[in-house]
């Protein structure tokens, strides 16, 4: 009797622990059937960068335009390069278009400084592979979001982004971050923890009071960087990036991929 | 059954303070890492995996191969691996509980590790795997008691167990060739993005996880009045020099195509990886070294007359470990990361707390492995006597 009891017992506890395990499986089903995946999600609009690289030789503009960014948006500054947390930058033309040098390019033209950034691809792979969806892609306007307080920390998303946009914080942040006289971070943007990414949001918190990016406000404040950076919408067939695109000749990084980056480069 | 994990001689309490005193410098190391963050370990924004999904990775490999005995015994009613196929089961098991672990040691932010499940992905590899581990864990966990405990009993397993043992197969190849699906599809990493993967991976898991089997039960027959049986260690040696040649082959494939297309892309990762990028060259005596216990393996292991000898067997068997461990517990994961997306060559080394943390995991392990296999070495004595 008691064997039966404790056979019996057993089984429903093995039973229980199939259903647990099983349950988040049908729920994603679900999910899936009703919404599809976050990359077959096509962005009923697409915001959009051209960066001019010309006008971004000019050291100030460049610098002007991280200084806005990590500015507005509270990114440590960690000395140590191994730690270091970036959502723009410089980096030498060779390596942001390898494919588009070869052994006689010109020295100067090989190390030009490039800015780059998150590219908000229209197929991003660190959406694809992220385990929680704490990176995804807004529907409404095609921006690669980002949650923090959901991201576990496995940098997945770094393994799958081809371009190094990435950052993780592998120290906590807080104590790195510039603050005022009273100790107060320069702006009102959430600082990060510890062990989570973070990357550029292509400014979503200013494009929903209707503003430019920082980094964009900050070039055309510098004198002739005005235009080094534009912005705009990708549906709206008057946009400057829609007009930027079908006149001039751009570039935009590792398009062999697939992954369809939404920043472009004049050359 | 599991009153015999409290009866032991001196020892076993010894061998468990030993991986105790292991699992508390781990522990002390994991506080470390918990509360400064992941920067006390040698990885760093570009290379972001290190040791800890190395070890994954190559465990993974470890607790697949328990399919190596399940397979012959349950679907060709292989009799010789009657006694073995318990200690390939929880050796499963420990494997697994080891992978999970070193995932959750990884991760910045381990308190939200449900977050997985809470907010289930499906475009995700990483998803699978998880859901493919969690399932093998229990499937090894309960096939092995439930059969074990029929065993003591004297009575053949409930039936219900058997569909149980049959998906157990195709099961373990699933789990490492999600584990090799993380990788092999990204294109941001050419190293790692290669169809040969996930059959390398099997390959590799089908020669070091039998050697570490062999070992387990050369050790224990070695110890205690309970033998595995010398045709199931040899048929294991057999599985092992095959799995070792079938992956050498593989590697060789790989190598062609990088070396013979000669593109940069698909180069630079084997340069780095034999003669160094650059100037940088961590991982290159390692190579060299795994290249050499590949073939000595394969060699020797060919030869029946040295694979038949127990003074042979069990350092080959290290030997094989060694080398797939050089393999995928070092070199893979990180290789894939150099050079950077933007071109920097970063290296990477394991710094002193992350090898603690890593060796305190490990230590985990083997004290469950352990206690499983006393749990087994008690009743087995017992049965023998009777």
């Amino acid at each position: 009797m008691s064997e039966d009891r404790r056979t019996f017992l057993k089984e429903v506890g093995f039973a229980a622990l199939g259903l647990g395990c099983g349950f988040p499986l049908v729920r994603a089903a679900f999910a899936e059937a009703q919404h599809g995946t976050n990359q077959d999600a096509e962005p009923s609009s697409q915001w959009a960068m051209v960066v001019d690289l010309e006008k971004c030789l000019n050291g100030e503009v460049r610098a002007a335009c991280v200084e806005a960014c990590h500015r507005e948006h509270n990114v440590p500054e960690i000395p140590e390069a191994d730690d270091e947390i970036a959502w723009i930058w410089d980096e030498e033309y060779k390596h942001v278009f390898p494919d588009q040098v070869h052994e006689h390019t010109p020295a100067e033209l090989q190390e030009m400084p490039v800015l780059v950034l998150c590219n908000h691809c229209t197929n991003p792979p660190c959406v694809r592979v992220c385990p929680t969806q704490a990176t995804w892609k807004r529907e409404s306007d095609g921006l690669v979001m980002m949650d923090q307080h959901r991201c576990i920390g496995c940098r997945y998303c770094m393994a799958a982004c081809p371009y190094g946009s990435r950052s993780f914080n592998w120290r906590d942040p807080r104590a790195y971050v510039r603050t005022d006289e009273s100790g107060q971070p320069l702006s009102d943007f959430p600082t990060r923890t510890k062990g989570v990414v973070e990357k550029c949001n292509f400014c979503a918190e200013r494009l929903r009071d209707g503003r430019q990016p920082a980094c964009v406000e900050a070039a055309n404040a510098v004198p002739g960087g005005e235009g080094a950076l534009t912005f705009g919408s990708l549906a709206e067939p008057d946009s400057d990036v829609v007009r930027i695109l079908g006149e001039k000749h751009t570039i935009s990084r590792r398009v062999n991929l697939g992954t369809g980056p939404n920043v472009y480069y004049v050359v | 059954m599991l009153q015999d994990a409290f009866r032991g001689g001196k020892r076993y309490w010894i061998l468990l303070g030993f991986w105790v005193a292991l699992i508390v410098v781990g522990l002390a190391a994991y506080g470390r890492q918990l509360s400064e963050g992941l920067y006390i370990t040698g990885m760093s924004q570009d290379v972001t995996w290190g040791l800890y999904i190395s070890q994954f990775t190559f465990l993974v490999g470890v607790a697949a191969s328990a399919v190596m005995v399940v397979l012959p015994y349950y679907l060709h009613d292989y009799k010789a691996f009657g006694k073995m196929v318990i200690l390939g089961e929880f050796l499963a098991v420990a494997a697994v509980l080891m992978c999970g672990l070193f995932i959750v040691v990884d991760m910045g932010q381990p308190a939200r590790v449900a977050n997985i499940i809470l907010h289930p992905s499906p475009n995700s590899v990483m998803f699978w795997d998880m859901l493919v581990l969690t399932g093998y864990l229990l499937l090894n966990l309960v096939i092995g008691a439930v059969t074990f405990e029929a065993e003591r009993k004297g009575a053949p397993p409930h039936n219900w167990v058997r569909p149980l043992i049959y998906l157990s197969i195709p099961w373990a190849v699933s789990i490492h060739t999600v584990t090799a699906f993380l990788y092999s599809g990204l294109e941001a990493r050419p190293f790692w993005m290669t169809a040969i993967l996930a059959p390398r991976f099997l390959a590799s898991a089908f020669s070091s996880g039998p050697s570490l089997l062999i070992l387990m039960a050369i050790i224990i027959r070695r110890f205690t009045r309970f033998d595995a049986g010398w045709e199931a260690i040899q048929k294991l040696a057999t599985i092992v020099v095959y799995a070792m040649v079938i992956n050498l082959f593989f590697v060789l494939v790989e190598l062609f195509t990088g070396l013979y297309s000669d593109m940069p892309h698909h180069l630079h990762a084997f340069e780095y990886l034999f003669v160094g990028l650059e100037g940088r060259a961590a991982l290159v005596p390692w190579m060299w070294v795994n290249a050499a216990l590949t073939v000595c393996a394969v060699v020797l292991l060919l030869i029946p007359g040295i694979r038949r000898q127990e003074r042979f067997l069990a350092p080959l068997c290290v030997v094989v470990i060694l080398a797939i461990w050089i393999e995928k517990g070092l070199a893979m994961v990180v290789t894939g990361f150099i050079p950077a997306p933007l071109g920097q060559i970063t290296e990477y080394a394991p710094t002193a707390p992350e090898i603690a943390i890593t060796v305190g995991v490990y230590a985990l392990g083997f004290f469950v492995l352990t206690v499983l296999y006393k749990i087994v070495v008690n009743v087995r004595e017992r049965l023998e006597a009777t």
